[in-house]
C-alpha cells in the first residue's frame, strides 16, 4: 500500500504498540532549552534516574535570556536563576549544552539545523510548539510539554497517537515581494487556527520545491499556528546540499549511505491524506495579520473585515474583540497602519536569508523618525555570518539596533517588548493578545513587509520597493 | 510515582465564551520564568485578571466573581489551548481548581498536557455544548458530576451524557498511573529499537563516524 513520508518516519520509530494504547515512539533527538525544562529535570532527580541517550540530547539558552551584549550579566533574577539552573542541569546530567555564551547559542530551532543535527527521517521533540520547524528536512518534529520532556529524557521515547495526515500542495511561482512567510500566513488565514488540529502537514508541490531550506523552514515552523503539531517537507536536493559538511552530520561513506536511505523519504505515488488543500503560489500577495490570533491575516492590498459581514456569531464576536484590542476599525485599508516598533527575528524569520532580504532593503536608507527597529539574529552563528557580511553596519547606518541572538521580543520574556497599546510589525510567529509585551499589538509580516514598514513607519507594501517589480 | 487521580466529582461551571483561547492568555510568557511548579495560581489568565498596578480588575474577570468561586468546570470556546506548548497552563489552572474543560474543541499539544496534570478536556457536541454555556451563565446553583470511569457527565437537567475520552487516558486517570513508568515497563524493547537503528544523530561528537 503507498504510504506517506509521514507513515513511513512514524512506522520507523514505532517501539511497541498495545492493542487500545498509544505506541511507544523512539525519539531521535531531544531539544532542550531553559523555560520548559528545570522541572522535567527535578522530576528525573525525584525518580533516581537519568538521562538515557545524552548523546541525542542538545541544550541552549534562548527564551529568557536578554539580547545586550554577553559580557554584562543577565539582570533580571529569574532570569539568570534559570539559564543557571539549566546550565547546573546540563552538568549534572551530562547533557551537551550551547550555553548562553557559546559561540554555538541561539535559539534552539535555529542552531540544530545550522550543526546538522536536525536531519531527514528522524523524531525531533522539544519542549516547544515551534519545534515543527525542523520538518523542513523531512523530520517528524513537535512540540511536547514538560512531562513529556522528562518522559524523553528518561527514556528517550513518548506515548503518541498515529496522527491524521494533511496534504498542503502549493504549485506556481511567487512573486516578486512574495516569500515564505506570505504562503503559510495565507494557509493559516484559510483553514484557521485549528485548522491541522490532530494532523501533520505535508508542504509539496513546485511552489514548495522551489525553497531555500530557510524558506521551508519558516513554512514548517507556523504549521502549529495552523493547529497541526508537525509540518514537514520531503527532503530532496537543496536538503542533501544544505546538510553536506555541517558538524553533525554524517561524513564520508556514512554520508553517502545517508543520503541513500533519505532518498526513499518521499511520499509514494497513490499515497492518501486525511485532508488536503492546494494554494496558488501565483496570486498570493504578501500577508498581514490584523488581529490576535495567526489566522487573522489578509492580503495586503486588502481591508480589514467586518464583523457585521461575518456569519457565525462566536466568529463575529472574536473578531469585534480582536478589532477593539488592536483598535482598528473594520473597512480600512492595512496599508497605512502606522507602527511604534518592527521586529525583524525569531526562529520563523532569524536566519541569514531573512536577515539579508531585511538588509537589501534597508541598505543606504534610513529607518522612519520614532519608529524603533530591532534586528535579532537567531544564532551567535547566523549574527557573526551577518556581521562577515556587513549586515551589521547596513542595519545600524539605516538606524536599527543589531542585537545578541535569542527568542528576544517574539516572546517577550527577556524585556525586549512593546509598551501598552504600542504596535509592531514583527516577522516572528504569535500575535495573541500581549504576546510581544502586556498591551501590546502585534501585525505579522514577512521580513520584506517588516523592511518596507520600517522605512515609512506605516504598513507599506513590499512590492512597491525599488528593484521588486520585473 | 505517583501520577494524579481522577474518579467521580460533582462542581459547579464557569462560562468563558472565547474561541481559540490561546496558552499566552492562560499563562503569559512572562511567568514562564520559575523553575518549578507552584504558584501558578496567581499567573492564570493574569493579564485578563489583573490591572497594571496587579489589583483585580472591576468587575472582574469571570473565574474571580464571587458568584462563580469554587466552580471546577470551565465552559470554554472551541480549540481552547491553541498555541504554546508551556505546560504551565494546566499546572495554573490545576492551580486555582479547574478539574474539567468543556470546549468543542480542544488544541492537541493543550489536551495532552491536561490529561498529564488530572484535568480532563472534555469535548461536547455543538448544542450540548451551547446547553451548558447558557446554564453557566444563568444557573449559579447548577452543576454537573463528572464520571470518568463511566465517562459520563451528569447535567443539570438529570440527564446523563457519554463524553468522549480514549481508553488509555482513562485507565492512567482511574488508577493514578504514571505514563513514564508506562514507558519504562518496555525498557526491553527499547533497547532492541535502538540498536535495530542506531541512526545518525550524535549531539556529543561532532562528524561521528559510525
Amino acid at each position: 500500500m503507498p504510504k506517506t513520508i509521514i507513515e513511513k518516519i512514524w512506522n520507523e520509530h514505532v517501539v511497541d504498540q498495545q492493542e487500545g494504547a498509544p505506541a511507544i515512539l523512539a525519539i531521535d533527538l531531544h531539544l532542550v532549552h531553559e523555560v520548559t525544562s528545570p522541572q522535567a529535570f527535578t522530576g528525573l532527580r525525584s525518580r533516581g534516574l537519568k538521562v538515557r541517550r545524552p548523546d541525542r540530547t542538545v541544550a541552549t539558552a534562548d527564551h529568557s535570556i536578554p539580547t545586550t551584549p554577553r559580557n554584562l550579566p543577565i539582570a533580571d533574577e529569574m532570569a539568570a536563576a534559570q539559564v543557571k539552573q539549566l546550565e547546573a542541569n546540563c552538568a549534572e546530567f551530562g547533557v551537551p549544552l550551547h550555553g548562553w555564551e557559546s559561540p554555538n547559542q541561539g535559539i534552539v530551532h535555529v542552531i540544530g539545523p545550522e550543526l546538522g543535527l536536525t536531519q531527514p527521517g528522524a523524531t525531533i521533540v522539544c519542549g516547544d510548539s515551534h519545534t515543527a520547524t525542523h520538518g523542513a528536512f523531512g523530520a517528524l518534529a513537535f512540540g511536547i510539554g514538560t512531562s513529556e520532556v522528562e518522559m524523553v529524557l528518561a527514556t528517550q521515547c513518548l506515548l503518541q497517537r498515529k496522527p491524521k495526515t494533511y496534504l498542503v500542495r502549493v504549485d506556481g511561482t511567487l512573486r516578486p515581494g512574495v516569500s515564505a512567510k506570505d504562503i503559510i500566513l495565507a494557509l493559516i488565514a484559510r483553514i484557521g487556527v485549528g485548522g491541522g488540529t490532530g494532523h501533520v502537514f505535508e508542504y509539496a508541490g513546485s511552489a514548495i520545491r522551489a525553497l531555500s531550506m530557510e524558506e521551508r523552514m519558516t513554512i514548517c515552523n507556523m504549521s502549529i499556528e495552523g493547529g497541526a503539531r508537525a509540518g514537514l517537507v520531503a527532503p530532496d536536493e537543496t536538503t542533501f546540499a544544505y546538510l553536506k559538511g555541517r558538524p553533525h552530520a554524517p561524513q564520508g561513506a556514512d554520508w553517502d549511505a545517508a543520503v541513500a536511505r533519505w532518498r526513499t523519504l518521499t511520499s509514494d505515488e497513490g499515497a492518501t491524506y486525511d485532508k488536503e488543500i492546494v494554494i496558488d503560489a501565483n496570486t498570493l500577495e504578501p500577508m498581514v495579520t490584523y488581529g490576535t490570533n495567526p489566522g487573522m491575516g489578509l492580503p495586503i492590498s486588502g481591508t480589514i473585515p467586518d464583523p457585521a459581514n461575518e456569519s457565525d456569531p462566536a466568529a463575529a464576536r472574536a473578531l469585534t474583540r480582536a478589532l477593539e484590542y488592536m483598535d482598528l476599525r473594520a473597512g480600512d485599508s492595512i496599508i497605512g497602519r502606522p507602527v511604534n516598533t518592527v521586529f525583524i527575528g525569531s526562529c520563523t524569520n532569524g536566519r541569514i536569508s531573512d536577515l539579508r532580504l531585511a538588509a537589501n532593503v534597508l541598505k543606504g536608507q534610513t529607518v522612519a523618525k520614532g519608529v524603533r527597529v530591532m534586528v535579532v539574529p537567531g544564532s551567535a552563528d547566523v549574527k557573526r555570518q551577518a556581521e562577515r557580511e556587513g549586515l551589521d553596519k547596513i542595519f545600524r547606518d539605516a538606524g536599527a539596533d543589531w542585537r545578541e541572538a535569542g527568542c528576544s521580543m517574539c516572546i517577550a520574556m527577556n524585556g525586549d517588548q512593546l509598551a501598552p497599546g504600542e504596535y509592531a510589525i514583527s516577522t516572528s510567529n504569535r500575535n495573541f493578545e500581549g504576546r510581544q509585551g502586556k498591551g501590546g499589538r502585534t501585525f505579522l509580516a514577512s521580513p520584506l513587509t517588516a523592511a518596507a514598514t520600517a522605512l515609512t513607519g506605516v504598513i507599506a507594501d513590499p512590492r512597491t520597493l525599488p528593484g521588486m517589480s520585473r | 510515582m505517583a501520577a494524579p487521580k481522577v474518579g467521580t466529582f460533582t462542581t459547579g461551571l464557569v462560562p468563558l465564551p472565547a474561541e481559540n483561547v490561546d496558552t499566552d492568555q492562560i499563562v503569559p510568557a512572562r511567568y514562564l520564568k520559575v523553575i518549578d511548579k507552584a504558584g501558578l495560581a496567581d499567573a492564570l489568565f493574569h493579564d485578563w485578571r489583573f490591572e497594571a498596578d496587579g489589583t483585580k480588575k472591576n468587575p472582574p474577570f469571570v473565574i474571580d466573581e464571587p458568584r462563580y468561586a469554587g466552580h471546577g468546570i470551565l465552559v470554554a470556546g472551541d480549540n481552547f489551548g491553541t498555541g504554546s506548548s508551556r505546560e504551565h497552563a494546566p499546572w495554573a489552572l490545576g492551580a486555582f481548581g479547574i478539574k474539567a474543560i468543556l470546549a468543542t474543541s480542544f488544541a492537541d499539544i493543550f489536551k495532552s498536557n491536561a490529561l498529564k496534570n488530572g484535568i480532563l478536556p472534555i469535548v461536547l457536541p455543538a448544542p450540548l455544548h451551547a446547553t451548558l454555556m447558557q446554564i453557566a451563565k444563568e444557573d449559579l446553583a447548577a452543576t454537573v458530576t463528572i464520571n470518568l470511569a463511566a465517562a459520563t457527565m451528569t447535567t443539570p437537567d438529570g440527564a446523563t451524557h457519554a463524553f468522549p475520552i480514549d481508553l488509555f487516558s482513562q485507565k492512567m486517570l482511574l488508577d493514578g498511573l504514571d505514563e513514564l513508568d508506562y514507558i519504562r515497563t518496555q525498557s526491553g524493547k527499547i533497547e532492541a529499537h535502538e540498536t535495530a537503528h542506531p541512526g545518525t544523530i550524535n549531539t556529543l561528537q561532532p562528524n561521528a563516524s559510525r
